[in-house]
């Protein structure tokens, strides 16, 4: 992921066809690739999902288990979401430690999630500061063609509106399940996060894997289920003028739109 | 910490916040450029509360040399806070937060530093938070850039840095650590003030189209203010009477 070689003839052709508004693989600048939800696909996990966003596959699952909460949030549930890229979804990645790139992902889609307050997470709480519900939601990239933000993203989200929280009752002062009883999540909203790539001025939605090779900078912009903007992460090389700014909020808002439908149409999404 | 939420009044009836500021004031900002001797470049911010040093070493030999590109220079940069610079002890090691925002600002420098200068070579950016207080990446990111220019590195502009973000339903400039705490939201924004460019944006926090352009919009008027500060640090180090 980290080899931003692209050979130049491809280049040179994403970049002429750019100049007359074309794409590589002949979408609309503001089209995203299609997206292909199944949920439940790992029972063992209390919700989880595979994600096809063009050829990028995400396979995402959420635990759910009693924890201590945080310190200064003994009033919440934990929340966490995590994502990693698994050396056999392309030959430039490698074991060990996550990198800067991989560190980066997993903040910015668990952020988008987390400050959407997608999960009502007052409503986790067992015993206040002693004992909280933890939603853990972990991301693994096995396929990759680009756009691995919006992939994350749209693959934790389903998983959470599948899953089904089991019940704990307070027993001897730990937390004891009580079986057969789980119920739907609190959701509140639906983040929908919409990545944009910048190739010589012109703005695209949803970019492969070739396109990302190309790009001068990005940005991911995760809006809510009232079209408000929850999370913004720009990246990459070059800056953006205040009107592109604009433009990819409003892009993102009405790209976002689209993908919200789809992923009302999970099981459990037709609440929000 | 430990500052329950009732106790703070984040913006009164006179739109005065919880620090005394008005909503378009940033906190007290001093930049002094070149306080290092070994560094090619250095500079030494205070924004806020916040206390930071920034040092520029290079265009130098790139190590591991794998690393090294042939058609460009390579940016390298490192933000690290002291166990010390926050009221609890911060593990030493990088966490991943500073790992993410060493990232976005070695992002939000690059578009300024004419790396096609030299090719095999690598710019390092050192920063290291001795205190910390809220908005501490755009702080980081000003002194970073007045080391670059201190270090003589030929660059397209300056980059400036400057947060702002949404508190008791209203947009403000330059917010603090309570406001970061209790607020609704917060955009940290780096700005190329002469290319007119943003370089480095983030959001927490739900803000409706409106409330997002003019968040973008209060906290690029952020910037040029601190664009003038970073200015005058860099006249004082190269043009000042004062000894160095």
């Amino acid at each position: 992921m980290n080899t931003p070689i692209i050979d130049d003839l491809k280049k040179k052709k994403i970049l002429a066809l750019l100049k007359d508004g074309q794409r590589v693989d002949g979408r609309a600048l503001d089209e995203a690739r299609p997206l292909i939800i199944d949920t439940g696909v790992i029972p063992k996990a209390e919700g989880s999902a595979r994600v096809r966003l063009g050829d990028t596959e995400i396979v995402c699952g959420v635990k759910i288990q009693p924890d201590k909460p945080f310190p200064d949030l003994g009033d919440r549930g934990i929340f966490i979401c995590t994502a990693e890229i698994l050396p056999l979804a392309d030959p430039n990645v490698e074991t060990g430690p996550p990198n800067e790139e991989v560190i980066e992902l997993a903040r910015v889609v668990d952020r988008g999630v987390r400050e959407s307050g997608m999960i009502d997470l007052t409503k986790l709480v067992l015993v206040k500061d002693k004992s909280v519900i933890g939603i853990f939601v972990d991301n693994t990239v096995t396929d990759y063609d680009g756009n691995l933000f919006d992939a994350c993203s749209y693959a934790s989200v389903a998983s959470i509106l599948s899953c089904k929280v089991p019940k704990w009752e307070i027993k001897n002062d730990a937390p004891s399940l009580v079986p057969d009883s789980a119920s739907a999540p609190p959701i509140t909203t639906i983040p929908v996060s919409v990545t944009m790539g910048k190739i010589a001025d012109t703005i695209i939605v949803d970019p492969n894997a070739d396109e990302w090779k190309c790009m001068d900078g990005r940005i991911t912009i995760t809006t809510n289920s009232a079209g408000n903007i929850c999370a913004v992460q720009k990246g990459g090389e070059d800056g953006f003028t205040f009107e592109q700014l604009i433009k990819c909020s409003e892009l993102s808002i009405s790209t976002g739109a689209k993908i919200r439908e789809i992923l009302k149409q999970v099981p459990g999404g037709d609440k929000c | 910490m430990g500052v329950r939420k009732s106790d703070i009044v984040l913006l009164d009836d006179k739109g005065i916040r919880c620090d005394g500021r008005k909503i378009d004031e940033p906190r007290n900002i001093m930049i002094k450029a070149g306080v290092l001797k070994n560094a090619n470049g250095s500079a030494y911010i205070e924004f806020g509360e916040n206390k930071i040093l920034a040092g520029v070493f290079g265009p130098r030999d790139v190590h591991p040399k794998h690393l090294a590109n042939t058609d460009r220079g390579i940016l390298r940069c490192r933000y690290h806070m002291e166990p010390f610079s926050v009221s609890e002890r911060k593990n030493p090691a990088p966490s991943r937060r500073e790992i993410e925002i060493s990232k976005v600002i070695k992002e939000a420098l690059e578009p300024a530093v004419m790396l096609e200068n030299f090719p095999r070579t690598v710019v390092d950016v050192y920063i290291e938070v001795l205190q910390a207080d809220g908005g501490s990446r755009c702080a980081a990111l000003d002194a970073a850039a007045v080391a670059l220019a201190d270090a003589g590195i030929p660059m397209r502009d300056m980059v400036s840095a400057c947060a702002a973000g949404k508190v008791a339903d209203t947009i403000v400039l330059d917010i603090n650590n309570e406001e970061d705490q209790e607020g609704q939201a917060d955009m940290p924004v780096a700005y190329m003030p002469n290319l007119e460019k943003v370089t480095l944006l983030q959001l927490d926090g739900v803000l409706t189209p409106a409330e997002y352009k003019k968040c973008v919009e209060t906290a690029i008027n952020g910037c040029k203010i601190v664009y003038e500060i970073q200015k005058k640090a860099l006249k004082e180090k190269f043009f000042g009477d004062s000894p160095q």
